[in-house]
This record gives structure tokens, C-alpha cells and sequence, in this order.
């Protein structure tokens, strides 16, 4: 079972995720800290450690809009969060993926913060509403990514096959 | 059945007689570009090559590129010694397309890459920065990736488990009326399309009006591209891209154009006429909120910016010139220009244009990315509106989360310097 902890609008940009101004920070270890830092309470919260491992941030479409900037995914996979979200956009998801943050497409997703979910292989259950919202599977593509568990790990082994 | 551009050069990249929508490829890529997040894409290379024995080098130096422009000359001691990490790599590699913080060859990569004819048409160009869509002006497929897939590109030159976009096919007719052009049909497109309209997709060029279109005017809408979510935009190489890589690059070895075919399969076709477009403008805070320019006239604007790898071209500074020259800027409004390469500074210089900006009372910065991500010259003020010809005006993205950014083409804003409020440039200031 997993809690929204915030619900938020469309077209969230990876500059709200994740402000340009602190993109000379790259290491996973230290993104954490500004993820959506102009959001200054959700910020301070993230920062207080106010919620578990595979709480959920809700977005509407295109989720991850705007930059390729990776820090938008090592930030939230830092706290360990999910997202789900109606569509996810390219490079977000891409990168998500590659990172090992829990991504899920669920367009027909309707929760409010709050509501505990609950994330199946195929469907989003929202017990706080008995809703059962369907998922959009993930690119075949990445499977192999995922299954490896993130894409170093994919292209070590990848390289290994090499020889 | 026939193929679309990328559908072609994703075939022949992956070694494959032909590709179709929605099959996974693994395409040879021919370039592969990073800034300055390149001290990511180096940490997550060299975490690849961890407990395999296996020395930590790059598939082939001599396909990537890597270009400072984000943040130059450096805004604090953390970028100056990533960039110095990055310098130590790129020698001990031999990386040769690199290119430092320099008033001779220095600017923003997405003009780099052209201005040195390091893309060709036909090229795959994998870029760690969203605005690699760029490079799609010259017949290559060139899209957005992350920090850790480009190091899984410098480790295998391929890029991992692509799936053949759909195409949408764009068709542009008419001629632009005067003081319209290339970035207001995209401002117009993307508001047409919404900002997720292409996610997944390709967006292909064609009609009388982008056969006319110079290099520099596909490079701001396949720039633009991907603010409708767009993998790539891509213009099929044609008469101009060969005259743009051979005069103005510098290319003399061969160069083989890759054009659809006339029965390719597109996922939805969008026709434009471009004789009756207005000044497009996309106000805050998101790029498909395009109106046009009447709707917003009038509006009080403290900083202009003119520049970027959208609209920091040698012709987008020549159309702020002419408006310019013997005129002054708003008292109030402050207005920055950055030169999109070291080369297009010094044409600029050559041609005057520095002169008359600088007469004007604007402030020419050296080439670079400036303020259009946030970081340096020219953050705003609380509540501060800036007028922009860069390609993002997401809440915060000058720097300021209450700033408002409103996004236009160069001549828009430098009319709009004039009088200290938007103006449409067809009413002079």
C-alpha cells in the first residue's frame, strides 16, 4: 500500500522537478535536497524524511516535461518515491527507467493526496475510492533495462557479452 | 511500403533493409553530444566499466562531442571544477570534438555541431540535453537522452533498444509575411499540436516554405520541436543543407541526402500556411500557451533577451539590428544579447550589429546558454517579466519561480525593447 503524498497538475516541467540553478549538483546522493525546491513546504517535507519508501507523487499528462536533465529522476528516486501520472514524457520516462524509479502510466488515474494506492503489475487499485484504474504498460524496449534493474547494469553485461 | 526519414536512417543505422513503426532497433550512432552534464555522463561511464576488468575507454573518440555552454565562463567553483573534471577526461581519451570556454570557437552545441559540420544528413546524434532536436535541420535523426544513456552509448556506440517513432508529416506553405518567420510558425505549431501533441513522434518538415527556409530558421523550429513532446523534428536534406555544410561548415568530403519516400506511412499529417501568420507569443508558463500578438500588446517587460540555440543566429541578430540601429532601449527595460557562437559574435562585430545593439543600450554577453536555464546573467527580479527568443518559459526557469517569461522571435523583442512593453514589430515602436 502506498500513499499520495501530493497530486499534482499537467505538464509538470523537469525545472519544477528539479531547477535549473542546481544542475551543477549531479551526484544521486546529493539531488535529493532540491527536488522541487520552489514547492518550499513539499520540499522541506521530502527533506524531514515526512514520508515512507513508495509513497506516490500523482501528476496528470505529460509528466517530466522540458529537459533531458537526469537529476529530475535521481532526485526523487533518492526518497524513493513513485510516480504514476495520466502520460509521462519521453526523456523522463527513458531516463526513470534507466534509473530504477518506480514510473507508472496510468491514464485514467484519479486520486487525490491521501488516497492509498495500490500497484499492480497491470492496474492502479485506489483503495481509498475502490477505483480500479488500468496501466499503460512500459516500452517493450526497456524491458531488459528494467529486468537488469536500471541501465548500467544492462550495459555492463551488454559490454561483458562483448567479449 | 515506403519509409519516412527516420524510419531510413534508423534502417540503414541498424543494419536493417527496413524498419517499421513500433520495432525496436539498435542503431550505430554517429555522434553523440554532452555539455557540461557531461561530469554526469562520465560517473555513470565509469560505474559501467566497475568489476568487469575491462579498461574504461569510449567506443570512438572521435564521435563525441562535447561543448561548455550552459554555464560560461563558470557561475561558481562547482561548475569550474566539473568543467575542469571534464577537460581531464576529454585528454585522456582523446576526445577532439571538444570545445572550451573560447572566444574563437566556443558557443552553444546546438550551433557548434552545425557550424563544424559535425552532423550530416543521415546521421544518428544522441545529445544529453532535450534541445538536440536541433540537429534534425540538417537531415539527421537527433534526439534527447539522459546522462546514464549516454554513457551506455560512449560504452557500446549504439543506442540501446530505440523503438521506431511514428512520423507526424508537417507541410508549411505560403510565404511569411514581413517581420514573421520561422519561430513564430513554431510558436503556432506547438500551440496547435499542445505540449504533448508529438510525444513519441517525429515531426518531418516539408512544403514550399521550409524549401526556402534557410539553415538557421529549421534550426529554431526542429529546436522547438520537442516542446510539443516530439522525439525529433527533422527537415530531409536538400539543396540548402548541402550549401549550409559546404559554404558555411566547411565540408568537402561527401554528402548523400536521405529524402522519404513518396508513399511513407505518417501517423497524422498538419497542414500550415504561413501567408496570413501574426507574431506569435507564448506566455507564461507554458510554451502551447501561444497567442497572438494582439492579446498581449502592451504588456510591461523588464528584461529582453535575445539569443540561445533557438534564436542567437547571425540573421536573428542582423533582424535586431535593423530595428535598433539609431534607436534606444526603454528606459526600465534592460536588454541582454548572447551571440550563439564565438563565429557569429565576430560576423556580428564584422557586420556592425554589435555596434548598433550596443548604441541601442543593449548589453552583448559572451556566447553561451545565458539565462534561459536559470542559472547566471540575467536572473529576474521578484515579479520581474522578461521577453525572450529563447525556447522555455516554464515558472521558475529564468531563475525566479515568481518571474514570468514570455517566449517570441528576435524581432518581437527588440521592438519590444524599444517601448518597454510587447510590441508587434509590423506597428514599429
Amino acid at each position: 500500500m502506498a500513499k499520495v503524498i501530493i497530486k499534482l497538475e499537467n505538464d509538470i516541467s523537469t525545472d519544477d522537478i528539479y531547477p535549473g540553478r542546481f544542475m551543477a549538483t549531479v551526484l544521486p546522493t546529493e539531488t535529493p535536497q532540491f527536488a522541487f525546491f520552489d514547492r518550499t513546504e513539499f520540499n522541506a517535507q521530502l527533506k524531514a524524511k515526512a514520508f515512507p519508501a513508495g509513497s506516490v507523487i500523482v501528476g496528470g499528462e505529460n509528466f517530466g516535461c522540458g529537459s533531458s536533465r537526469e537529476q529530475a529522476c535521481s532526485t526523487l528516486k533518492g526518497y524513493e518515491l513513485a510516480v504514476v501520472a495520466k502520460s509521462i514524457s519521453r526523456i523522463f520516462l527513458q531516463n526513470s527507467i534507466n534509473l530504477g524509479l518506480q514510473v507508472v502510466i496510468c491514464p485514467g488515474i484519479e486520486a487525490s493526496e491521501g488516497d492509498e494506492l495500490e500497484i499492480t503489475a497491470d492496474q492502479v487499485l485506489n483503495r481509498t475510492t475502490g477505483k480500479t484504474h488500468a496501466q499503460v504498460r512500459l516500452p517493450a524496449a526497456r524491458k531488459g533495462i528494467m529486468d537488469a534493474g536500471g541501465l548500467i547494469p544492462y550495459t555492463r553485461a551488454r559490454l561483458m557479452a562483448r567479449i | 511500403m515506403g519509409m519516412t526519414v527516420v524510419e531510413k536512417i534508423l534502417a540503414r543505422a541498424a543494419g536493417q533493409a527496413s524498419v517499421k513503426v513500433g520495432d525496436v532497433v539498435e542503431p550505430r550512432v554517429d555522434l553523440a553530444m554532452s555539455h557540461e552534464n557531461a561530469a554526469l555522463v562520465i560517473n555513470q561511464f565509469l560505474e559501467v566499466f566497475q568489476g568487469t576488468g575491462l579498461p574504461a575507454k569510449v567506443w570512438d573518440p572521435s564521435r563525441i562531442a562535447i561543448i561548455f555552454d550552459h554555464r560560461v565562463p563558470a557561475e561558481s567553483p562547482k561548475t569550474a571544477t566539473n568543467q575542469k573534471k571534464i577537460r581531464g577526461f576529454v585528454a585522456e581519451h582523446g576526445i577532439t570534438k571538444f570545445h572550451d570556454i573560447r572566444g574563437d570557437v566556443g558557443g552553444i552545441c546546438h550551433q557548434i555541431l552545425p557550424e563544424y559540420g559535425y552532423v550530416r544528413p543521415g546521421f544518428v546524434v544522441v545529445g544529453t540535453d532535450s534541445h538536440t532536436t536541433s540537429h534534425g535541420a540538417l537531415g539527421a535523426f537527433s534526439f534527447g537522452i539522459g546522462a546514464t544513456e549516454m554513457a551506455s552509448a560512449w560504452s557500446l556506440g549504439i543506442a540501446v533498444n530505440i523503438e521506431v517513432p511514428a512520423t507526424i508529416k508537417v507541410v508549411v506553405e505560403g510565404e511569411f509575411p514581413p517581420m514573421v518567420g520561422p519561430k513564430d510558425l513554431i510558436l503556432h505549431l506547438i500551440g496547435k499540436l499542445t505540449a504533448q501533441g508529438a510525444n513519441y513522434k517525429v515531426l518531418e518538415f516539408h512544403g514550399e516554405t521550409i524549401r526556402k527556409m534557410s539553415t538557421s530558421g529549421r534550426i529554431a523550429i526542429c529546436n522547438m520541436s520537442v516542446e510539443a513532446g516530439a522525439t525529433s523534428g527533422i527537415v530531409p536534406g536538400d539543396e540548402e543543407t548541402v550549401r549550409y555544410l559546404r559554404e558555411e561548415a566547411g565540408v568537402t568530403d561527401a554528402i548523400s541526402c536521405v529524402t522519404p519516400d513518396p508513399d511513407a506511412s505518417y501517423v497524422r499529417t498538419v497542414e500550415i500556411d504561413v501567408s496570413t501568420l501574426v507574431p506569435q507569443i507564448a506566455c507564461p508558463h507554458m510554451v502551447d500557451n501561444v497567442k497572438s500578438i494582439d492579446q498581449v500588446v502592451g504588456t510591461k517587460v523588464q528584461q529582453i533577451v535575445i539569443g540561445s540555440c533557438t534564436n542567437g543566429r547571425l540573421d536573428d541578430l542582423a533582424d535586431a539590428a535593423a530595428i535598433l540601429r539609431g534607436r534606444k532601449v526603454a528606459e526600465g527595460t534592460r536588454m541582454l544579447v548572447f551571440p550563439a557562437s564565438s563565429r557569429i559574435f565576430a560576423q556580428a562585430l564584422d557586420k556592425g550589429y554589435v555596434h548598433d545593439l550596443m548604441k541601442a543600450g543593449a548589453v552583448v554577453m559572451n556566447s553561451g546558454c545565458g539565462p534561459c536555464l536559470g542559472v547566471h546573467e540575467g536572473a529576474l527580479g521578484d515579479h520581474e517579466v522578461a521577453l525572450s527568443t529563447t525556447n522555455r518559459n516554464f515558472k521558475g526557469r529564468m531563475g525566479n519561480p515568481t518571474g514570468e517569461v514570455y517566449l517570441c522571435s528576435p524581432a518581437v523583442a527588440a521592438a519590444s525593447a524599444i517601448t518597454g512593453v510587447i510590441t508587434d514589430p509590423r506597428k514599429g515602436a
